[in-house]
């Protein structure tokens, strides 16, 4: 079946695609028909800027468990990691520490 | 029938005078040829609804299929293509019969056309064609497992269809419809209340729910293809736009 269910949420970071590095700013994801991978169905994960138009996307295509596995390694490694380390407030936060400096 | 045939791309005109990329082939013989209009499925214009258009042009018929997404831009790749329009929720309906126009008049231009243009679509597809059949005068049109022709799609789906049930007064020629009885967007139940709405219409339709197959058993590229569905399916296609496209 197709689902057609997008789950969409904003994102700060940067990603590589065809033509290079580019910054993301909007993510999705779906359980939908794959367009490479040869399952039925597949969770579909886009990075992407729409701004810089279609082709600024990196997608990738998962198992149900390739995705779950995912999320559980993306989990392991922040909780790794002193809490905050990577936070778009942590830059923002240095950033406004070097303006007033 | 010599069994040559040209392909490649080309242009036409789509909905608000639209300049759309589309896939072409027809037979080199001298015809007459009925024409074809294939509708992509959501995925988007891909190798293998090219090899469906091939197919259509290798059995005698002129066949295009405009891609729905070419004003996500020009040198954009199909896929990038469909996970922008995806994410804008689809094409909407209006501009969706605007292409499919654009594509049937871009077919009643060849030389050697007959004149009778059919539709067919699978998956988002199918249910696009369902649209076009109800809003646009056409010869024959063939819906492979459309869904949201009956029902609506969930409230979570960030999808733009509404269902078309109601415009199924409007069917302007005969329709085929192919579907999985495994399928659950359409279920055998929507597929039976479509079919009961039609009869009461008097418009006529002929639907076939095929055991063992469910969404997109056509798809020979997938892992939903079905065997014995698809080659039954196709038999019933070529006959039924044999009898309806032909001059």
């Amino acid at each position: 079946m197709c689902t057609y269910l997008t789950e969409k949420f904003r994102i700060d970071g940067a990603a590589k695609g065809a033509s290079g590095w580019f910054t993301v700013t909007d993510g999705m994801v779906y359980v939908d028909h794959p367009y490479h991978a040869t399952q039925e169905h597949t969770v579909n994960i886009d990075l992407a800027n729409p701004s810089e138009g279609p082709s600024a996307r990196v997608a990738i295509e998962l198992t149900e468990e390739g995705a779950l596995a995912l999320v559980e390694a993306i989990h392991k490694a922040l909780a790794a990691a002193p809490p905050g380390l990577a936070s778009a407030a942590r830059r923002s936060a240095s950033a406004s520490a070097s303006a007033s400096a | 029938m010599t069994h040559a045939m040209w392909a490649g791309t080309v242009a036409v005109t789509g909905h608000e005078g639209a300049e759309l990329e589309a896939y072409a082939a027809r037979p080199l013989d001298s015809g007459p040829h009925g024409g074809v209009v294939v509708i992509h499925h959501m995925p988007g214009y891909d190798e293998a609804t090219k090899e469906i258009v091939r197919k259509f042009a290798a059995h005698g018929y002129a066949a295009v299929c405009p891609n729905l997404y070419s004003r996500e831009g020009a040198g954009v790749s199909p896929d990038d293509q469909a996970a922008a329009a995806r994410a804008k929720g689809g094409v909407p309906d209006e501009q969706l019969v605007g292409d499919v126009a654009g594509a049937a008049a871009y077919l009643k231009g060849l030389e050697h056309a007959n004149g009778k243009v059919g539709v067919i679509g699978y998956c988002s597809g199918g249910r696009q064609t369902f649209l076009a059949a109800c809003s646009l005068q056409i010869d024959a049109a063939v819906d492979c497992y459309g869904a949201f022709v009956v029902t609506p799609p969930p409230a979570e789906f960030s999808l733009k269809a509404a269902p078309l049930i109601s415009l199924a007064g409007k069917l302007s020629c005969p329709l085929l419809g192919l579907f999985g009885a495994d399928d659950t967007h359409p279920s055998p139940e929507e597929v039976g209340v479509l079919s009961a709405e039609l009869d009461k219409l008097g418009k006529e339709h002929k639907f076939q729910i095929f055991p063992d197959a469910g969404h997109g058993f056509f798809a020979t590229d997938r892992s939903s293809y079905r065997p014995a569905a698809a080659v039954e399916g196709w038999k019933k296609v070529f006959g039924f736009f044999g009898r309806h496209l032909t001059a």
